[in-house]
């Protein structure tokens, strides 16, 4: 049998096989963000538990804007301990984690806070003015503002404690 | 418990199932009966294992289990019951399990019917159904197993996505579309049967002859209930759109369709033996490859399954069958030589052969097409999304050749027509062609490809007629038969051929309804207050009521409308929109008004608050029906082509016995 013959097959298969491996490095659905670089839109947020911020008060503070929402199932679950932790760990470091619960009822929100037994300031979106502002296509999304009041990255999905603290250690 | 005994029922079957595919190579190899035996009740073993996983599935579905994570992400208290059963299939994790099922099913029918005729070939064949049945148990036994369990387990479930909960044939569409794609593993199987043995004469063609019609029958309705469901659920009132996951779907049929009409060469004329191999390696390539698009994520799909990570695994898999078919098509090629030759360039051979390339060619496109964004990020870095404007203009124009070829296939003499036979055969439909071109021109009909389009489905239909038509009337003459009785004594006598023509006219039947569908579409959007009106072709179309209310799962707002033909009132349409609780678009849901001369689709945008006005999107897509008749006429050719033969199943035993018993032939 001549050599190009048995050569053909790994010849032909190999670049395909290439291109479908090279299909898993890229995420067709990601859509960059243009609000990446530019400064925050404002808000305030009025708390669940009574309290208000909002970007102005927050300057210089670097922030973790995380949208989310109690029917989120799996993925906000996934995410609630993450941030919290996060939280924890930096919030004597000058970093704010806030977090903006969307198309929700508040009976549910508020059940869902005292699951995770979250600590960070968390607050609904009436009007949904926040997540049109931020461009919000899903739940959840979180923003990393930084000091500056410019949004530093902007993630889609549920977060990870290795994922937040490598994005918070950036800002800081 | 389910949990358990789901993860054990798994586990077991994968060892069960790599066993045989050991055994039963080994034995086949050694000359062991005991191996080869033993792997033929691994068949069976597995297929027991897999018909219990799935009642264990819906059991845990129905019910409503939610301790085991997929029931929790696929069913919920509110979900109703139908929709709750076919949950199995409407996520990864539960199709894997489905997909397992129906291969081991196919396996187990392979090893029943072949078993005897096949001694040979069929240890070998056992080996490759069993080796890929351990893939795909392997997946569903570690990264994707519908089993795994959740702690602790949530008061109710998300329920199974919106969109699969909206129309009854979700119920049919996948498992369908799965038996059509697993079905081709039959005779890949014994294509590898025969270049492992090296025996590689026609007997592995007539082995799978009857299986990729099967194969190829599921497949076709499964891609067609495919466009009847996004036309019915997805309101856009289309029913294809090039998404990858459909053309992930077409390649198997387009590469299977190539493969059923090259088989006949080979039968015939002993020729196009290596393609023939390459052609079913490709399609079953193809099937998972089509799996492999819906659950890896690479591409942007309306399709795409929650991104898991079973598509490196798939990948691999993809990889070895390959290079492994392809290396031993290699290996073998010296024994796989033409013994025919081409004789004419107008034959049967030729017709077949072109039909081949262009639906080679047909599937090359709609893979660059769907693998082009891939392509264009890997080599230049940009995103790009290749659309309907490609495929058209790529692929229209091969589907034309594609059914004058058909029209002639069937009725073009092997080796060398004579003119003579040519003109006998084909002055008649190609006047009704020219005909049926004018009449469509006179009707509207604007533009080349419309027109084509019109007139070769007129001449490819008139072929398959006329060739009724005259073995009818030979019947009648000789046998003085009725109508219907010639016919269906002239169907049986040759049920591949008729099966074949029959198959041919539903093929006519949807191209002329997606021409027409698409030439002749009309669409309007209007907002319109109560009591008023609008107009769109012969209808008109008046917005009396918008009424909401609450169910179990979903809160429901929907729309009366009343419908006129020439002031009097043909229906009343009720386009509504759902919203589900876990989901923060609503799901709009058509009505669509269907008639054998045109379907009327109507879509509810939006309205305000108060219900004093709508916005209404009116479609009219004239013969789509023709679509899905066209559809079910093709399953039926198929039904017609596979039909068993009372004759050759009877005559079969008494076969085997002269064989066995030598002194009494």
């Amino acid at each position: 049998m001549a050599t190009w013959k048995k050569l053909i097959v790994p010849i032909v298969i190999t670049p395909i096989l290439l291109l479908l491996a090279y299909g898993f490095k890229t995420n067709p659905r990601q859509v960059p963000s243009p609000l990446v670089g530019n400064s925050a839109p404002p808000f305030a947020l009025s708390s669940f538990d009574g309290g208000t911020t909002g970007l102005e008060q927050l300057r210089g503070t670097a922030i973790v804007l995380n949208f989310w929402a109690s029917w989120c199932f799996p993925a906000c679950f996934e995410e609630a301990p993450a941030l919290e932790a996060a939280w924890r760990a930096y919030k004597d470091r000058g970093v704010m984690v806030l977090g903006v619960d969307i198309q929700d009822r508040e009976a549910d929100a508020k059940a869902f806070i005292e699951r995770f037994k979250l600590s960070f300031p968390n607050g609904p979106d009436p009007q949904g003015r926040m997540s049109i502002d931020y461009g919000v296509y899903g739940v959840p999304e979180t923003f990393f503002i930084n000091r500056e009041g410019t949004i530093h990255y902007k993630h889609v999905g549920a977060l990870t404690k290795q994922m937040l603290q490598g994005k918070i250690e950036e800002m800081l | 418990m389910i949990s358990t005994l789901g993860r054990f029922t798994m586990a077991l079957a994968l060892g069960i199932a790599l066993y045989g595919a050991i055994v039963s190579i080994l034995g086949a190899r050694r000359r062991k009966p005991a191996l080869i035996e033993s792997g033929r009740g691994a068949v069976f073993a597995v297929f027991g294992l897999a018909t219990f996983a799935v009642l264990l599935m819906e059991a845990a579905l129905v019910g409503r289990d939610f301790s085991i994570q997929y029931v929790a992400r696929n069913a919920s208290l509110g979900t109703p019951l139908l929709y709750t059963v076919i949950a199995m299939w409407g996520a990864l994790e539960g199709s894997i399990l489905l997909w397992i099922w129906i291969l081991a099913f196919m396996s187990l029918l392979a090893v029943v019917i072949e078993g005897k005729r096949n001694r040979e070939a069929m240890p070998y064949a056992t080996g490759v159904l069993l080796s890929i049945s351990a893939f795909f148990l392997f997946l569903a036994a570690f990264p994707a197993n519908p089993f795994t369990a959740i702690f602790p387990p949530p008061a109710d479930g998300r329920g199974p996505n919106p969109l699969l909960q909206n129309h009854p044939l979700m119920a049919i569409h996948p498992p369908c579309l799965y038996a059509g794609y697993v079905g081709w593993s039959v005779p890949y199987a014994f294509a590898m049967a025969a270049l492992m043995t090296g025996r590689l004469g026609e007997e592995w063609i007539r082995t799978v002859r009857r299986w990729s019609i099967v194969a190829w029958g599921f497949l076709t309705v499964g891609v067609i209930l495919g466009g009847w469901w996004s036309y019915e659920v997805l309101g856009w009132g289309g029913y294809w759109a090039w998404d990858p996951v459909e053309n992930a779907s077409l390649l198997p049929w387009l590469t299977g369709t190539a493969f059923l009409h090259s088989i006949m060469i080979q039968e015939r004329r002993k020729m196009l033996k290596v393609w023939n191999l390459a052609l079913i390696i490709t399609t079953f390539a193809l099937t998972i490859f089509g799996t492999f698009l819906t659950r890896s994520g690479i591409l942007s799909s309306v399709h795409a399954f929650s991104e898991s990570t079973i598509g490196p695994l798939f990948l691999a898999f993809i990889g070895v069958i390959l290079l492994v078919s392809f290396g031993f098509l290699v290996y073998r090629s010296d024994g796989l030589k033409a013994e025919g030759d081409l004789d004419s360039l107008v034959s049967r051979e030729t017709a077949f052969l072109m039909n081949n390339l262009l639906l080679l060619g047909f599937a090359f496109a709609v893979l660059l097409g769907t693998l082009f964004p891939l392509i264009s990020e890997a080599v230049r870095g940009v995103k790009v999304s290749v659309g309907e404007p490609f495929f058209n203009k790529v692929n229209v124009p091969i589907g034309l050749v594609l059914i004058f070829l058909m029209a002639i296939g069937p009725l073009i003499a092997w080796r060398r027509a004579s003119l003579d036979s040519l003109r006998r055969n084909f002055s008649l439909p190609l006047l009704l062609a020219f005909l049926g071109t004018g009449v469509s021109s006179i009707l509207g009909v604007r533009g080349l490809y419309p027109l084509l389009a019109f007139s070769l489905a007129m001449f490819a239909a008139a072929t398959v007629i006329q060739e009724f038509a005259r073995g009818v009337r030979a019947r009648r003459q000789i046998s003085g038969e009725g109508y219907l009785t010639a016919l269906s004594n002239l169907t049986r006598r040759s049920r591949r051929r008729y099966g074949g023509l029959i198959v041919h006219l539903g093929v006519v039947l949807v191209v002329i309804g997606i021409t027409a569908s698409t030439v002749f579409r009309l669409e309007k959007e209007v907002s319109l207050k109560r009591g008023e009106s609008m107009h769109l072709g012969r209808y008109q179309v008046r917005f009396d009521d918008l009424t909401a209310w609450q169910e179990a799962h979903r809160f429901v707002v929907q729309g009366t409308f009343t419908v006129l033909n020439a002031n009097r009132q043909v229906a009343e349409m009720r386009p509504s929109k759902r919203f589900y609780p876990s989901e923060q678009q609503p799901i709009g849901t058509v009505d669509v008004r269907s008639t054998p001369r045109e379907d009327l689709y109507l879509i509810l945008s939006s309205f305000t608050q108060d219900g004093a006005s709508a916005t209404l999107k009116v479609l009219i897509r004239p013969l789509v029906m023709w679509i899905w008749i066209g559809g079910a006429v093709m399953a039926l050719g198929a039904l017609v082509a596979i039909w068993p033969d009372r004759r050759v199943l009877a005559a079969e035993p008494v076969k085997e016995r002269v064989a066995w018993q030598p002194g009494r032939s």
